[in-house]
């Protein structure tokens, strides 16, 4: 049967400085479908959905519903256009109740009686129960489960008039239970003739509950089908997508001595649950070993376990020989620890302060930078000013806030601090995120001038092309294991899709 | 064809750069101006309270002398909570600090009476710088170890401190041959910070404090000590992963935050009042927290800034004799504020205009 789409997407096109985050996507919804956007992190799911909520405006491109090209310039614009959006971090106040975050932003005279608002509450209840949606009304949504808080932001698109209902990432922080339970909801929602997308990057659920399947990739649409004529093995390869370019050249290096050895790590998340377990891991001098795979499996902690930010419960962690006690990040960093940070403006660099006192982060209580509790601060200058030419930051002066440099060059800037700073390890995390197609060869070849210079890297990052263009070793976490390890020569990209994505790598032929 | 105009729009800029320094002029001269239109509501003419006040701060030898007596704690309580904002903690509590430091200053005169000057000034000092000190820790230690806000406890930390101020005063420390005068007995003349020369009012704190200011420029730019509060206040979370303990750092920070604004209540019981009264300060404190915001926690401008102040305070005085309450001057300090802060923005707006995007 042929539906016209209710929802089209045209030629969009999203730019974020010099970086292209949708590359002329097509894409359309039919009404009453449930719809997945799948794709890797930051594959432009996200981007393209908020641009349907009105967060983001197109470069380029145009929007049509039933046929109608409109213009989505604010979320209300588009709320008024029937489309509703739940984010992956709710939109909630945490101290008022369901009923008054629904009611929030509700147009209508200043002053509403406390009869108003008691007509609201039982026509919210019989709406949420009519969907089989329940939450409790009255409750502060602060206390309400993670699946009940997101039942309250379906149900509050959906009270504000919502034909569309964008659902980014539902999945991500739900338990399994709660994730059945989301499913019967949105079939349901569907029998109502709602229009549901869902973005995710779990491919079991994708093949659970959509009817039709777009599957993004590197900011670019690859295709869409329907869920009944594809597999879950189908669909990870296209979402890793074929190979581009061969691995660059390597001249052969035999590894040297163990440097970094891992053996049964237990770490716990912010929120109590296991996020590594049983983890292994060997590094050694004069390698880089990539960590691929989807992110919230673990990465983030195994990169703060291993920078002294975070304690873990179980294992052993030898770093030079020496076996870690408790690591404080003073004693890895004077032990000959470099780390690059997920998040370089977050955690990597003081953005209101200046390149120097930047490039001194790890450095200044070396004597060659301060002496008796005074900086150098002539010799910090010229110090800065040969880091500077040599890693080629681009930089006004020496005496620039950080944060008025482009991303590639804050990053090359965080690099150079890093590799100056002469570690024995490297733990580089997201290195290249958000970076165009120059800076990311720059930063690719400082890593590799590293390899060469006999030091360790240890690579994570969710962009499989870079993992495996650059690492002798891949590892791939899942759930907090290794789901697989392979060496760069027989790294197979097919099978690496299969371990990201959980799959038994028995069922692959 | 575009349905959409383009049209004009005001963006926050997240990379701004710093507003640029003639900002915090333009917005005093508006200051001044909106002040000049309450002034002339209140039936005055500005023109004459202008003179009158600057005569009264600048215009003679008493007055340029009063005005520098109350830069010194305007400028030592500024030099305390601009220490704070250095690291981001927003300690509004050198009110209290200062009252605490001139309350311990006092003790050392009442309970060690007869001691000579070189004892008792020194021991003075240290019960002052301490007790300030201990005041500021007393806002830093639930801040580290419970993340309790320090805006709520270093305010409410002066009013305890005002009170504890009021009890000594109205009882054990009472002046007994004071006419019933709330206020500690007279210092002997031991007990006195000694005069810049002669019989002048003005006394050796004025240079403690500027040279207090001078360690503070070199402390903060040029020391590791420095280097780690800065990072600190810039991104704690970097100075987390460059392996700096901030938690020290805020307590250490505190304690010399809330030690300047005692010393700075030593310093007016001591070389001021020569007696703890209930109005030892009009609100130093408070003011002190315009002057470091003035002056962006610049050491040349924190000494500008402080004199300003003191001159506005000194000439709010003088403008009595026109008929207008000296709390003119306190409006005029609102108003400053106000405007510098509105201005902090100004290099961060920009005017963009927004074109549609061209359809496909």
């Amino acid at each position: 049967m042929e539906r016209l789409p209710a929802l089209q997407m045209r030629q969009i096109v999203k730019t974020f400085g010099a970086v292209t985050a949708n590359d002329h996507v097509d894409f359309e919804a039919l009404p009453g479908e449930i719809h997945a956007l799948l794709g890797e992190n930051g594959a432009g799911k996200s981007t393209l959905m908020c641009q349907l909520s009105g967060v983001y405006r197109p470069s380029s491109g145009e929007i049509l519903l039933d046929g109608q090209p409109v213009r989505l310039t604010s979320p209300l614009e588009a709320a008024k256009r029937g489309i509703g959006m739940v984010f992956q971090n709710f939109r909630l106040v945490p101290t008022l109740t369901a009923v008054e975050n629904i009611l929030l932003g509700e147009k209508g005279p200043f002053w509403h009686g406390p009869s108003w608002k008691k007509a609201c509450r039982l026509e919210i209840g019989a709406f949420a129960q009519r969907l089989g949606l329940s939450f409790p009304l009255d409750t502060p949504v602060e206390l309400l489960a993670v699946g009940e808080q997101q039942r309250v932001e379906i149900v509050k698109t959906l009270y504000r008039g919502a034909r569309f209902v964008i659902l980014d990432e539902p999945t991500s922080v739900l338990t399994p239970n709660e994730v059945d339970d989301l499913f019967q909801t949105l079939r349901r929602l569907k029998q109502e003739g709602k229009t549901i997308l869902i973005t995710t990057h779990k491919l079991k659920e994708v093949m659970a509950v959509a009817d039709r399947i777009s599957v993004l990739r590197k900011g670019r649409m690859v295709t869409t089908l329907p869920a009944s004529q594809t597999s879950e093995k189908e669909l990870a390869q296209m979402m890793v997508g074929e190979q581009l370019s061969p691995p660059r050249e390597r001249v052969a290096q035999l590894p040297g001595e163990v440097i970094l050895s891992v053996t049964d790590l237990e770490v716990h998340a912010d929120h109590g649950g296991r996020s590594l377990s049983g983890f292994h891991l060997e590094v050694r001098a004069g390698e880089i070993v990539g960590v691929a795979g989807v992110s919230g499996n673990g990465q983030k902690e195994l990169a703060e376990v291993l920078t002294g930010l975070r304690p873990w419960k179980k294992g052993h962690i030898v770093f030079q020989g020496r076996e870690l006690r408790s690591a404080t990040v003073r004693s890895l960093i004077e032990a000959g620890l470099a780390h690059v940070p997920e998040n370089r403006m977050k955690s990597g660099l003081a953005g209101s302060l200046n390149v120097i006192d930047n490039l001194l982060f790890k450095s200044y209580r070396l004597p060659e930078r301060s002496r008796w509790g005074f900086l150098r601060l002539k010799d910090n200058r010229i110090w800065s000013r040969e880091l500077v030419d040599e890693f080629a930051v681009r930089t006004p002066s020496l005496d620039t806030p950080v944060q008025q440099l482009s991303g590639g060059n804050q990053q090359k800037l965080l690099l150079a601090r890093e590799i100056r700073h002469n570690p024995r390890l490297m733990i580089a995390v997201h290195p290249t995120q958000g970076l165009d197609v120059g800076a990311t060869q720059a930063v690719h070849d400082l890593l590799e001038d590293l390899r060469s210079a006999g030091k360790s890297v240890l690579l994570i990052s969710e962009d499989l092309d870079e993992v495996l263009d650059m690492s002798d070793r891949i590892l791939v976490l899942f759930n907090g294991k290794v789901a697989g390890e392979v060496p760069r020569a027989q790294a197979d990209r097919h099978l690496i899709g299969m371990w990201m994505a959980g799959l038994d790598h028995q069922e692959t032929p | 064809m575009s349905l959409f105009r383009s049209s004009f729009r005001f963006e926050i800029d997240p990379s701004g750069k710093a507003a640029p320094w003639w900002t915090t002029l333009v917005s005093v001269a508006l200051a001044l101006i909106v002040s000049s239109f309450l002034i002339l509501a209140s039936g005055a003419d500005p023109g004459a309270v202008w003179v009158k006040m600057f005569q009264g701060a600048f215009g003679s030898w008493f007055g340029l002398t009063e005005t520098l007596l109350k830069t010194i704690p305007l400028l030592l309580c500024g030099l305390g909570v601009s220490i704070a904002y250095k690291i981001a903690v927003w300690n509004i509590g050198a009110e209290g600090q200062l009252l605490a430091g001139a309350i311990a200053a006092t003790g050392v005169t009442i309970y060690f009476p007869n001691l000579p000057a070189e004892v008792a000034l020194p021991l003075m000092l240290v019960a002052g710088l301490a007790a300030g000190g201990v005041w500021g820790l007393l806002t830093a230690l639930p801040k580290v170890f419970f993340q309790v806000n320090e805006l709520i406890t270093s305010l409410m930390l002066n009013y305890v401190a005002f009170l504890g101020l009021q009890f000594l005063v109205f009882g054990p420390w009472r002046d007994p041959k004071g006419l019933n005068f709330p206020g500690s007995p007279v210092f002997p003349h031991a007990e006195t910070i000694p005069p810049l020369w002669g019989h002048s009012q003005l006394h050796w704190g004025l240079i403690l404090a500027l040279v207090l200011v001078g360690v503070y420029a070199v402390a903060v730019n040029m020391t590791r000590w420095g280097y780690e509060i800065r990072l600190i206040g810039a991104n704690p979370e970097a100075a987390l992963h460059a392996g700096i303990r901030i938690r020290r750092h805020i307590l250490g920070v505190l304690f010399i935050s809330g030690a300047l604004a005692g010393l700075a209540g030593m310093m007016e019981v001591s070389g001021v009042t020569h007696r703890l009264m209930d109005s030892v300060s009009p609100g130093y404190g408070y003011t002190a927290i315009i002057v470091a915001w003035i002056a962006r926690l610049n050491p040349l401008g924190l000494i500008l800034s402080a004199f300003l102040f003191a001159g506005l305070i000194v000439g709010g005085f003088n403008v009595q004799t026109l008929g207008i309450p000296p709390s003119i001057a306190s409006m005029i300090q609102g108003a400053i504020l106000f405007f510098v802060i509105g201005s902090s923005l100004v290099g961060k707006i920009k005017l963009r205009r927004t074109t549609p995007g061209t359809g496909a």
